[in-house]
């Protein structure tokens, strides 16, 4: 009899959370039958396009993560008008893939699932974005990534995976380069932190480096979550080198600087584009002075157009752009301008997804708020640059002190 | 209540005609509904239904057999989101062949593991290495990557290796007891995971943290392995061998003298069951399902990296044991459906729904609390209360209820061995 | 090759000694709470970490008053670790009340599970206080203490190099080392010591001297968590920075530690936590240049855990333990 009575039980447990969850896919799919959230157009047309947008809302790299959610939404409010006059309303779907390939390739899934999504924008990291892209070229969901920058995505050729950002064998190198010719480093020491994205970094800068006629002294790798790098930097001191180089992330990227200026090392220091990050200051505090960092995402507050959208977005949001935030809303619009005109094309109706998918590789001379866009045959931007910046006080973010563009 | 629950007890006909109308509605539903999860999971509990029957084991196992066949996947293809329950339902059954293999460690043969996930990760990289062109950087040749039809026989191959790692961490229990076998496979699994994320010098053998992409589909005559709806069935297919082994051994031989070497160690030794031996196969034969599982994970993700092998993926196998129940095949099924189900379905639908209700303005969910991220919360609540309140899983296994006894005369036996002075 | 190695030893040894200091304070509380119930007490490294986390928070909140300017670093910093250590000290007690006393009589397996669980959900609470508050949860503060004195340590032969050492470094291990001698003297002169010893030996023969056994285990969790909190200030301290996840591994060399010195045996655990930290310091600096670029610092955690397994294997009992045979 209790076998019974736990069948019983588990079988209402099953319900019990089977309908918070049918509440839940009740706002995703329903959609078909007008959801109450889009709810100044959805009554009135009824044809709902849905786009989501894939990062980490969770773990590490959340700060990233919600940026690129919060610049794809904004960029889908200013689209709004323009998308109800053709008689369809538009509607994000925000996915959390934690940083996890595996996460991120179940949720592709989903998105692959659900007909009403026309496009994903996403991912931040490159290891997350890679797999899952295998995914949307099943569906032909067509992609766009604000920041993943590994060299595989789009070398792969997939017809589904663009970028708007630089590649790593052009953000590497042209760290490198900065480094060796305008700083005149010789002796380089690079660290790096042994994930996909560090290394993948840390490589291309390292070979980049020694093509310019730099040394490298020593090339390590750290554990990311450690605290304590004094190890590794105990070699650094050894080998005294006048340049140190880190692929990884700001919480590690942080630890060492401050570490490293507490064993008196003073070689100044440079990282990529993870270091593009608030956190890098709070960790490092008055340490972080004088380090570079390369970076695919432009300071958008340099220009007059792009001070007044980050005006518009921390009116929105209540908090300043990240990085990647001005590239989220870049990428969400090269979508919708594809999709609309793959709508005109198509007499009004909204065509198949392979159509919008090769709009979108088709996307030429769009004018964005933080880069010009033009794919090439593999998804590559042609206008993508890398900018140097350097942190000149102990407050985030550093100035843009040179561009390089390809 | 308890008069309608006896009647149904004894009357197979009615027993089968609920079954039958349960089955019915909750196909019918989830081929009709676009999508809707709780029919779905409605359906799959027709299954926990089935089990309670009083029918005879063959004639579960055949109406088992054709809800998964062809029921389920009949009734999920009605609408668009065919393949995503299809995703679930395969990673359910991955996750589960993983459990049993578990269980037979911990569940059979009483010994705390809690780094199993290195098996999976052996099992995955095995077929990853080989299927892309990574082998071509340690055999020279160019003969990788292999062709999908290799795939099959790499199920093999992948559990050969991971039972072959089985038998190297088996060697230090030999020597090591209890919780600090726990202990080691903790740091067994942390030392493989490490190794595979640093393996790409002297020699590039597992391509380090940059991991393996493009890994080659299964391939049968011709015929491509892509969509999670094919992978179903040969997940399904595995799933029923690993199953039917398990119940065998466990009423084996050796089965037996696993249950005795839990236990009680010396007096097992004493009866003549060889101690290492028994002990190495455990962990040989648990490898192996998980090296199985692990293969068909790469074949099936086409990418893999160290991320996806952690501790908490461990942790994750454990939880589907102990709350199943240790020791007990049909808990272990139940424990490892139930924890993919909530940790793949149930969670991240819920946060999309918070998601939707917070952007429309409805509530304010702060995203520190987003449920999503609660993963270890819930997993470690699951551990403490079941380990409290329920011991024995959500079904226990049936000869339990002496083991426990004597665990008990046992510990309060051996509970005075180590002392705080200097 | 050697010659490098000799020329950073002063710094690694410094390092290691404070890295080694904290290993060895948290190495107490597994051992203590292993000699007493025989079980590995999972959620220790946890403990390690909530310290670690309330100590900040009390900081940043003294900051927030304007009080740091008001009183001595130092006194501040007493008040930081004695608050930290009250708090990890109830929640000891409160773990082993709620997650470990109904299972004592349980199975090792089924408490070791347990204490799994606790792990877990203390990683997680921490997290979500930390991210409602700070939006993140890698939380960062600053050192009270942070001027760096360099050691002429080249004076003593052109072969070494100089070496830095924090002030905070210092700090640790006087806090350390006071922390494992008030530790020492406790349970060796006191009547509760006495208690304690005497529960370790044999449970049921200690409860039949009419010695009450839960409180001693009740004292013996307040201690080695207090221990552990403590620990975990002085860590936020020197590094800065800190998450909801720097206790697991932490813990569990700090485990390998324990059981390096003979789980149960207060001195060996503080021996072994020196001896660790120094190696795996060691290691770090010089797998690189030992395998030549083969293997680099990246492989020290891997060192850590052979440690743990070889001693295992090989010498179960520790360096310090007794064998203990088991009774049928």
């Amino acid at each position: 009899m209790k076998g019974k009575g736990l069948a019983a039980l588990v079988l209402v447990l099953g319900l019990v959370a089977g309908c918070g969850n049918n509440g839940g896919s009740s706002s995703g799919p329903s959609s078909s039958s007008s959801s109450g959230g889009a709810s100044d157009s959805a009554s009135s047309s009824g044809k709902v396009i849905k786009i989501a947008t894939q990062s980490p809302l969770s773990g590490g790299s959340s700060i990233q993560g919600e940026a690129i959610k919060l610049g794809a939404q904004l960029s889908m409010e200013d689209h709004r008008e323009e998308f109800s006059k053709l008689g369809y309303s538009l509607e994000l779907v925000p996915y959390d893939d934690q940083g996890d390939p595996k996460k991120g390739v179940a949720n592709a899934e989903q998105i692959g699932a659900d007909q009403a999504i026309a496009g994903v924008i996403g991912h931040l990291n490159s290891g997350v974005s890679i797999p899952s892209s295998v995914v949307y070229e099943k569906y032909n969901i067509p992609m766009i990534s604000p920041a993943s920058t590994a060299t595989e995505f789009t070398d792969r050729k997939l017809k589904v995976a663009n970028r708007v950002v630089a590649r790593d064998d052009f953000q590497g190198p042209a760290g490198a380069e900065y480094a060796v010719k305008t700083l005149g480093a010789k002796n380089i020491f690079v660290i790096q932190d042994k994930t996909a994205y560090g290394q993948g970094l840390a490589e291309a800068f390292r070979d980049a480096a020694q093509k310019a006629g730099a040394t490298i002294a020593g090339y390590e790798g750290i554990t990311v979550g450690e605290k304590d790098f004094n190890g590794v930097l105990n070699i650094v001191q050894s080998k005294k080198p006048d340049f140190i180089f880190f692929g990884g992330m700001y919480a590690e990227a942080g630890l060492i600087v401050k570490q490293a200026r507490d064993k008196g090392i003073t070689a100044p220091f440079m990282g990529g584009d993870a270091l593009d990050s608030s956190g890098m200051v709070e960790i490092a505090a008055d340490d972080v002075v004088g380090t570079l960092y390369s970076s695919v995402a432009v300071d958008i507050t340099k220009s007059d157009s792009g001070k007044a959208w980050a005006d518009k977005y921390n009116q929105k949001y209540g908090k300043n752009p990240e990085g990647y935030s001005g590239y989220a809303y870049d990428s969400m619009s090269v979508m919708l301008a594809a999709i609309k005109k793959s709508i005109e094309d198509n007499g009004g109706k909204l065509p198949a997804r392979d159509k919008i998918r090769d709009a979108v590789r088709a996307t030429k001379d769009f004018e964005g708020v933080a880069t010009k866009v033009t794919f090439d045959e593999i998804g590559d931007n042609s206008y993508a640059k890398v900018f140097i910046y350097k942190f000149e006080s102990a407050s985030y973010p550093g100035n843009m002190i040179s561009e390089v563009s390809q | 209540m308890g008069k309608i629950k006896s009647a149904l007890l004894n009357n197979k006909i009615a027993q089968a005609g609920l079954l039958a109308v349960f089955v019915l509605v909750t196909a019918a539903a989830v081929y009709l509904m676009d999508k809707s999860v709780v029919a779905f999971l409605l359906l799959l509990g027709s299954l926990l239904l089935l089990y309670y029957t009083t029918f005879s084991n063959t004639v579960k196992w055949i109406v088992a057999g054709v809800l998964l066949i062809a029921v389920i996947p009949f009734a999920t293809s009605g609408g668009p989101s065919y393949d995503a329950y299809m995703e679930v339902a395969t990673q359910c059954g991955i996750y589960i062949a993983m459990a049993l293999g578990l269980n037979i460690v911990v569940g059979f043969a009483g010994l705390l593991d809690m780094g199993f996930v290195a098996f999976f990760a052996v099992g995955a990289y095995t077929y990853g290495i080989f299927a892309t062109g990574q082998a071509n950087n340690f055999i020279s040749g160019e003969l990788f990557p292999l062709s999908g039809g290799t795939f099959w026989i790499f199920i093999l191959i992948g559990g050969f290796m991971a039972g072959l790692f089985g038998i190297l961490l088996g060697l230090p229990v030999l020597r090591v007891k209890g919780d600090y076998l726990a202990i080691v496979t903790l740091g067994f699994g942390e030392i493989i995971r490490i190794i595979f994320n640093n393996l790409e010098k002297p020699v590039n053998i597992t391509n380090g943290a940059m991991g393996l992409s493009s890994i080659q589909p299964p391939n049968l005559f011709g015929f491509q392995f892509t969509f999670p709806h094919q992978f179903y069935f040969i997940v399904l297919a595995i799933l029923g061998i690993v199953i039917f082994a398990v119940r065998r051994l466990e009423h084996s031989r050796l089965g037996r003298s696993w249950k005795a070497v839990r236990e009680n160690e010396i007096a097992a030794q004493s009866m003549g069951i060889p101690l290492i031996r028994t002990k190495l196969t455990a962990f040989a034969i648990g490898a192996s399902f998980s090296g199985m599982m692990g293969v068909v994970f790469a074949a099936k993700q086409t990418f893999i990296d160290p991320t996806s092998f952690t501790l908490v993926e461990s942790t994750t196998i454990l939880v589907m044991v102990v709350l199943g129940g240790m020791g007990s095949v049909p808990g272990v099924i139940l424990g490892a459906s139930l924890v993919t189900i909530l940790h793949l379905q149930v969670l991240t639908e819920f946060t999309n729904w918070l998601n939707q209700l917070s952007m429309q303005g409805v509530i304010n969910v702060p995203t520190a609390l987003s449920p999503a991220k609660m993963q270890r919360l819930i997993f470690g609540l699951i551990l403490i209360l079941v380990a409290i309140f329920r011991p024995n899983g959500l079904i226990s296994a049936k000869n339990r209820k002496v083991s426990l006894d004597r665990a008990h005369e046992q510990h309060s036996a051996s509970s005075n061995a180590a002392s705080l002075n200097k | 090759m050697i010659s490098s190695i000799l020329q950073t030893l002063p710094q690694v040894l410094i390092d290691g000694l404070a890295l080694g200091a904290i290993y060895a304070v948290v190495a107490l509380g597994y051992t203590m709470v292993y000699g007493i119930l025989e079980l590995i007490n999972f959620a220790h490294g946890e403990i390690f970490m909530t310290g670690a986390f309330v100590g900040t928070s009390v900081l940043l909140l003294f900051q927030s008053f304007g009080w740091l300017g008001g009183m001595p670093a130092w006194i501040s910093y007493l008040l930081i670790i004695l608050i930290a250590m009250m708090f990890t000290g109830a929640l000891g007690v409160g773990i082993e009340r709620v997650a470990y006393r109904p299972l004592r009589k349980a199975p090792k397996l089924i408490s070791l599970i347990s204490a799994f669980g606790v792990s877990f959900v203390l990683q997680d609470v921490v997290r979500f206080i930390a991210e409602l508050k700070t939006g993140n949860y890698i939380v960062s503060s600053h050192s009270l203490f942070n001027q760096r004195i360099t050691l002429g340590t080249s004076s003593l032969g052109s072969i070494f190099g100089d070496a830095t050492i924090k002030s905070n470094t210092i700090i640790i291990l006087i806090v350390a080392l006071l922390l494992m001698v008030g530790l020492d003297l406790f349970v060796n002169r006191t009547r509760w010591g006495v208690a304690m010893r005497a529960v370790a030996q044999d449970r049921e023969t200690a409860s039949l001297m009419s010695i009450n056994v839960n409180k001693v285990i009740v004292l013996t969790f307040f201690i080695g968590s207090a221990l552990g909190g403590a620990t975990g200030v002085l860590f936020a301290q020197q590094y800065g920075t800190i998450d909801p996840y720097i206790g697991f591994i932490l813990g569990m060399k700090a485990f390998t530690a324990a059981v390096l010195g003979g789980i149960g045996n207060i001195r060996g655990a503080i021996f072994g936590g020196f001896v660790i930290g120094i190696l795996e310091m060691f290691a770090s600096s010089n797998l690189g240049i030992l395998t030549s670029g083969n293997f680099g610092a990246e492989y020290k955690d891997v060192f850590a855990f052979m440690i743990l397994i070889i001693v295992l294997i090989f010498k179960p009992e520790g360096l310090f333990g007794k064998a203990v045979k088991e009774k049928v």
